[in-house]
């Protein structure tokens, strides 16, 4: 299992030909106390890059991008009916959505977890 | 970043791990270690302490009560010439086409010819210009720039202050005095922006922090930041001025006509007076109303309010999460026709229609001490 990162403070976990997608803790952070969680249907095919969640902190709203291209296989309920699990917990019980991988390639594209830290550590 | 105003708090708020932006052109914590959903809650169970030195302290000071008020009367549809010693209101600053300019408390101390005011830390420089250019000769405006300015809000706020204060127990919302506190001399206010019981606790700069300090080593008392202060004031029903409340917006139509007292509906005289008094008979065009989305997702600012059969009757103009309340809420503009409680409209969140219903306010009950 690997996990890679994006520039959008998002975690993909990889496992065969399919990704479990999060926000990372940086995110949460910076969101603070999140207060509703909207997930797609299973089913819903998403393109790299595309709006596929939305999280509103007390603050705010965010959307969450589909980090690679792919079909929603599974979605995390418990977020939708507790949105503080996401703060409890962001790289475990607080996952979003779990992607069937439809390019590989796109994984080539995302940062591993030294070149995140970094990132994160410019900010 | 470098350009940003500090308050006599500053040091403190980041010693106290902070979360600093910019607010009103000074460098504020928006929350602090604990966060936005746990201060707000504390504030509501305990008491928060929050700094509101942005705030801009003021007096009016003429020659006598009569000459001050009536000044000031010019441009606030408010009894201020009644207003008692002691005593504090809530009025609007308005303009000639009866726009609110600000909203801003006004309390009478006992000295002669004298008002004090606190007003919008954004509003301070145009109401301060306002008043000058307007004010007649013999009346003069007094600023309070390096005061500093603490609300302490909650249902542990009294039993705290009292603690350092015996006097500030018996004060009754809306009243104002002048305390000692453990040998700060302050002037304080009942009430503030919470819908808790309260009191507003003005200083001077030097003494801001040692007070802040005496309040937060109370085992009851947290520091509360911006974000807190907005989800608080929203579940009050109360507005905010540059979201809520505009320089086009009357109060009838900001749903405060409380503001406009009985003589002044039946004498006018004050700025803008002519559509507001008209506005008071004939009914706004639009008026601010409390909306509860049925589902769990909060409208912001800016949302589309529609009736059912999807024709828009107006805005959302602050909205977001209530910690107590457990749920979204917000505040808008409707026609009036949209405008009785139990209403059913639809919001337009992210492309799609949200059930939601237009609600009294507030949404969490007051809870002011009224002796």
């Amino acid at each position: 299992m690997t996990v890679k990162y994006t520039k959008d403070h998002e975690w993909v976990s990889v496992e065969g030909d399919v990704a479990t997608i999060g926000i990372t803790a940086h995110a949460a952070e910076q969101l603070g106390d999140i207060v509703f969680v909207e997930l797609p249907e299973a089913g819903a095919s998403f393109s790299k890059s595309d709006d596929m969640a939305v999280v509103e902190s007390v603050k705010a709203a965010s959307d969450v991008y589909a980090p690679i291209s792919g079909e929603v296989v599974d979605v995390n309920p418990a977020i939708v009916d507790e949105p503080a699990k996401v703060n409890e917990a962001p790289a475990g019980e607080g996952w979003f959505v779990k992607l069937k991988i439809a390019n590989a390639g796109d994984l080539d594209e995302l940062l591993d977890e030294a070149a995140y830290k970094a990132l994160v550590a410019d900010a | 970043m470098t350009d940003l105003k500090k308050t006599p708090l500053n040091g403190l708020h980041r010693s106290l791990g902070g979360k600093m932006v910019d607010f009103a052109g000074y460098d504020m914590p928006v929350q602090f270690a604990d966060g936005v959903l746990k201060e707000h809650l504390h504030t509501r169970e305990q008491a928060g302490l929050f700094d509101v030195s942005h705030m801009g302290q003021a007096a009016l000071v003429g020659p006598d009560h009569e000459t001050t008020a009536s000044a000031l009367e010019r441009f606030v549809p408010g009894e201020i010439l009644k207003l008692g010693i002691g005593r504090q209101r809530l009025s609007v600053l308005l303009n000639e086409e009866g726009g609110i300019i600000d909203d801003l408390m006004v309390s009478r101390p006992d000295t002669d010819g004298r008002l004090n005011i606190v007003v919008n830390g954004a509003c301070k420089e145009k109401d301060f210009a306002y008043l000058n250019e307007n004010l007649p000769s013999g009346v003069a405006l007094e600023r309070f720039d390096t005061r500093g300015l603490l609300a302490l809000q909650g249902p542990k706020a009294s039993d705290v202050l009292s603690r350092h204060a015996p006097d500030a127990a018996i004060l009754k919302f809306m009243s104002f005095a002048e305390i000692d506190i453990g040998g700060i001399p302050a002037t304080v206010t009942r009430g503030g922006y919470t819908g808790e019981d309260g009191y507003e606790i003005s200083t001077r700069g030097e003494d801001t922090e040692k007070l802040a300090r005496r309040l937060l080593d109370e085992p009851e008392v947290a520091p509360i930041g911006l974000g807190a202060r907005d989800s608080l004031r929203l579940e009050a029903g109360m507005c905010l001025y540059g979201h809520d409340l505009n320089e086009e917006i009357s109060p009838v139509e900001g749903n405060i006509a409380f503001v406009i007292n009985k003589r002044r509906r039946e004498e006018g005289g004050f700025a803008g007076a002519s559509r507001i008094l008209s506005e008071l008979k004939n009914g706004p065009k639009k008026i601010r109303v409390g909306i509860k989305p049925a589902g769990r997702a909060p409208a912001r600012e800016g949302t589309e309010i529609q009736n059912l059969d999807g024709t828009a009757i107006g805005e959302v103009t602050s909205g977001g999460f209530g910690p107590t309340l457990g749920g979204p809420l917000a505040m808008g503009y409707v026609k009036p026709e949209n405008s009785a409680p139990g209403t059913e409209i639809q919001l337009i969140v992210r492309g799609k229609a949200l059930a939601a219903s237009v609600v009294d306010m507030p949404f969490v009950p007051n809870r002011y001490y009224r002796g």
